[in-house]
């Protein structure tokens, strides 16, 4: 007979458990989501009209740098990584994860990681200030002292996600239930494997960067000073052949919800499942050959910003697979829009007009233009809040009655879609404007032009927060009681995690179910 | 019936902004429009060409958007379980799969020969009637006229009293400098970007030049400008602090004009260096150097010497400028060998601005050593 868990606080210190690690997981990466959430607003508060108001331009650049470097690192990447250890063995049928101690681990050093990252800001010369794209010369020569323990935090965080990463694989390639083979999982493993994939090719060449960084700034080498005859342009390089596998990181596991919950909500089985399969491995491995379209202004030769820009153009085509699909599985179902089909809904719309101003900043020409604007920024808080977060949040919904055995409160959760989703709009469509008329990203202050729309920006983001507070009421009412959810939840979903009662007992699928 | 008022919403929705922008245009006085929402065609042939590539795109991707979006808002209105709709069971169909891949693709190479065109154009760097070399510090913009003797930096002229909100912000608010960069029209101009400490990128949108400043290497770019006018952008590479106030003025002008300026520029170089025999009062010296300290160090060292604490030092009761002259002019000539963000001046300002500068900073902010540097002796510093 399986045990239950034990009582107090060492069950979340011991445990080995992957509904616990996924649960602490979701919660720390929510608490890092409001901490890189207030810095955002720090940041809009100054940006609300001309002139310095709130902050110094030197706290400035640390708030926009801790807010990227927390948002990435601390909520995204470690809310997907919840959801896969909640959800992964269930979906499979199996009874853990794989590496159950390592997982233990894996979580237990990220608390570790951003407690220090975070202790920067009361560090003398103050937290890093060079953007989380962090280029050299200006994260090494000229960086504050606090950069060692950026660096160590990195680290950590690396080999945390390394970690994570190795568990998913072991976990999806040896566990499967019989008759569970590759091409019937459900899509958000098969997505996740392959981010997992993406991780464990990235995630060094992240830490050699920053391991570069600490040699150049401690140890006396020159890899990106060229007073040394060393190469600041190589520090971007290596840089972005981590960081653009990293934004189909935070991509990819989206993709993976959002198909499951699409055909749930509109009662009908997705329309392609293998070209989505085949749509999402293409992405990963484009993903690899088109890193320093981040990089056209720096003086490449023809032939490289030729190839950059045709590779990072195609990639529109697997994407545009994906969207195609998700509308063909929502026309003729019979559709229902309850908050996570509303997130989901939402995320496919606002995804595709991210992916639109992608598209545009591949075509380099264009790009002189629109390179480091705030054209930039909206494109990428386009795909990554509605793609990422609201992806994550559609999922915490979707699953929330599984894990709690409660219905969370639905009015509640409507409410929460339309402030999110007004305020985003309100927040970020404008950033599109302001940037194709000339204002460059990461400035405290800007000329009188800019001023409206920075205006309207700003009271939309403080929207977008307070209607946070809303998710983070309905989830506590939800953990703690509510209506009974039934073992299904919703009408006909499909996968294993549905088969199993509701609230999920702490140990499921002892034995493995049989898959036909 | 439903169809067709979802329809007319939708492009009423997606005009409105437009028209409402354009009703509210309005000038912020004597500076730009203001709720703009597009890119600027600007004032060359390439900026031109880069706009026209721009909403080629832009209306592709409205199109593209139109189809997906309406099918989607189509679906979401008639084929909902509240109004019985009943699902269909359909999926997989290899021949629809193949469609969204292949036209796709079609689109995508109708897209890739306009923008490769437009790249090889900008690139054509060869040729140039003008050569300037544009170097990025932090936090100015030097230029120098290749083949003449005229160099010279650009630093933000916006006082601090309006970036602190004590004064009226002026119309070109932070877009505005000491001394713009002059060229003349119609001129193949090329421009050599470099940088001296940390990355910038030099970007002026009006004529759709964009290059990244990068110490150690020097990236090239060109413009011809058709008309005359000033055109203002922007640092648009983070590099450090006063990224936001580093702005770039460019003065077009027709080319006799050029020529003149250029003319002028060089004598008012001769006389100061005329200047470097001359004996100066403690007076002179202080007023002058108060003028260059507020612009050559105020950013970093703040209005009253006192620094950024655990960034940049404090002049105010430092051991440098209350100790031996010698060693407060190697610290202001050569730059400091510790610190890289502490530059080297004896190549950015005249020998009199370095000795005004020097004189100012060891009697100003309570410091009281009342002594005074000459501009021979900064010249036989320098030699040494």
């Amino acid at each position: 007979m399986a045990h239950g868990p034990k009582p107090g606080f060492t069950r979340w210190l011991y445990t080995t458990n992957h509904k616990d690690i996924g649960s602490m997981y979701l919660w720390f990466s929510f608490a890092m989501f409001l901490l890189g959430g207030c810095m955002a607003l720090v940041i809009r508060a100054e940006l609300f009209q001309p002139g310095l108001q709130i902050v110094q331009p030197g706290f400035f650049n640390q708030m926009t740098t801790m807010h990227g470097l927390i948002m990435v690192f601390g909520a995204v990447m470690p809310a997907f990584v919840g959801l896969a250890n909640w959800m992964v063995p269930m979906m499979i049928g199996a009874p853990d994860m794989a590496l159950p101690r390592m997982n233990n681990w894996s979580f237990w050093i990220l608390p570790f990681a951003f407690a220090m990252l975070t202790s920067t800001l009361f560090m003398e010369g103050g937290a890093p200030d060079f953007g989380w794209t962090f280029y050299a010369p200006l994260s090494t020569e000229y960086a504050p002292p606090s950069v060692t323990f950026f660096i160590f935090a990195v680290h950590i965080m690396g080999a945390s996600s390394i970690m994570g990463a190795i568990n998913i694989v072991a976990t999806i390639l040896n566990m499967r239930a019989p008759g569970m083979t590759l091409m019937k999982m459900p899509l958000f493993v098969w997505t996740w494997l392959i981010t997992a994939y993406l991780l464990i090719a990235v995630m060094p060449v992240l830490a050699g960067v920053v391991t570069m960084m600490l040699m150049d700034i401690h140890f006396g080498t020159s890899f990106f000073s060229a007073a040394g005859g060393g190469d600041p342009v190589l520090f971007q390089h290596v840089f972005w052949f981590f960081g653009h596998p990293e934004v189909y990181i935070m991509i990819l596991p989206a993709f993976g919800i959002v198909s499951a919950i699409i055909p749930t909500f509109a009662r009908k089985p997705l329309f392609g499942y293998s070209s989505m399969v085949y749509a999402t491995a293409s992405i990963a491995f484009l993903s690899f050959i088109v890193w320093a379209h981040h990089m056209f202004t720096v003086g490449m030769p023809i032939a490289g910003e030729l190839f950059f820009m045709y590779a990072t153009m195609l990639i529109a085509v697997p994407t545009g697979v994906k969207v195609f699909n998700w509308v063909t599985t929502m026309f003729r179902g019979s559709m229902t829009f309850e908050t996570p089909m509303l997130f989901s809904i939402a995320f496919v719309i606002l995804f595709t007009i991210g992916g639109f101003s992608g598209l545009m900043l591949a075509i380099a020409p264009a790009d002189f233009q629109y390179h480091d604007t705030y054209f930039v920024v909206a494109h990428f808080h386009y795909v990554l809040v509605p793609g990422a977060i609201f992806s994550i949040t559609a999922g915490v919904y979707y699953w929330l009655p599984k894990w709690t055995g409660n219905m969370y409160n639905e009015s509640m959760g409507k409410v929460h879609f339309w402030l999110a989703f007004v305020g985003l709009n309100v927040t970020f469509f404008p950033m599109h404007f302001v940037g194709l008329a000339g204002m460059p990203r990461r400035i405290p202050d800007y000329a009188l032009q800019f001023a409206d729309f920075n205006q309207i920006a700003s009271v939309g983001a403080f929207l977008f927060g307070a209607a946070q507070i809303l998710f983070l009421f309905n989830v506590i009412r939800t953990v703690r009681g509510g209506k009974k959810a039934t073992d299904e939840v919703w009408e006909n979903p499909e996968g294993l995690e549905w088969s199993v009662p509701s609230p999920a007992p702490y140990h499921t699928f002892s034995t493995p179910p049989v898959v036909r | 019936m439903g169809i067709k008022r979802l329809f007319a919403f939708l492009t009423l929705a997606t005009i409105a902004p437009g028209v409402l922008a354009q009703e509210t245009a309005q000038n912020v006085e004597g500076g730009a429009a203001r709720w703009g929402v597009n890119m600027t065609q600007g004032v060359t042939e390439v900026s031109r060409t880069t706009y026209d590539l721009h909403m080629l795109i832009f209306w592709i991707c409205v199109a593209i958007g139109v189809v997906v979006f309406g099918v989607m808002f189509y679906s979401m209105w008639r084929h909902r379980k509240s109004k019985g709709y009943e699902a269909a069971q359909f999926h997989e169909s290899t021949l629809v799969e193949l469609a969204w891949t292949i036209v796709p693709t079609l689109i995508l190479i109708g897209m890739a020969i306009p923008a490769t065109k437009t790249l090889y154009d900008i690139y054509d760097t060869k040729e140039a009637d003008l050569d300037i070399m544009i170097t990025g510090y932090q936090w100015k913009w030097k230029y120098d006229y290749m083949g003449s003797d005229v160099s010279f930096f650009s630093n933000l002229s916006t006082p601090q009293s309006q970036i602190n909100n004590q004064q009226p912000k002026a119309a070109n608010y932070l877009l505005e400098v000491d001394e713009p960069l002059v060229v003349p029209i119609n001129k193949k101009i090329r421009f050599l970007i470099t940088a001296n400490d940390v990355i910038h990128a030099w970007w002026v949108p009006d004529l759709a030049v964009k290059k990244d400043a990068i110490p150690g290497f020097v990236n090239e770019s060109w413009t011809r400008i058709e008309e005359p006018g000033i055109y203002r952008g922007q640092c648009a590479e983070l590099c450090g602090k006063d990224h936001g106030f580093m702005p770039i003025v460019v003065k077009a002008v027709p080319e006799d004009e050029y020529h003149s300026w250029l003319s002028d520029r060089a004598a008012a170089a001769a006389r100061i260096k005329e200047l470097t025999n001359k004996t100066f009062t403690f007076d002179e010296l202080y007023a002058r150097g108060e003028e260059i300290y507020n612009s050559a160090c105020v950013a970093c060292h703040q209005a009253k010497g006192e620094g950024i604490p655990g960034t940049f030092p404090a002049i105010a009761g430092s051991k440098i400028a209350t100790g031996p002259m010698d060693a407060h002019m190697s610290m202001v000539v050569d730059g400091s060998p510790s610190n890289p963000a502490m530059q080297a001046f004896g190549a950015q300002l005249s020998e009199v601005d370095l000795a005004a500068v020097i004189t100012y900073q060891r009697s100003a902010f309570g410091n009281n050593m009342g002594d005074t540097v000459q501009p021979i002796d900064v010249l036989n510093f320098k030699n040494k």
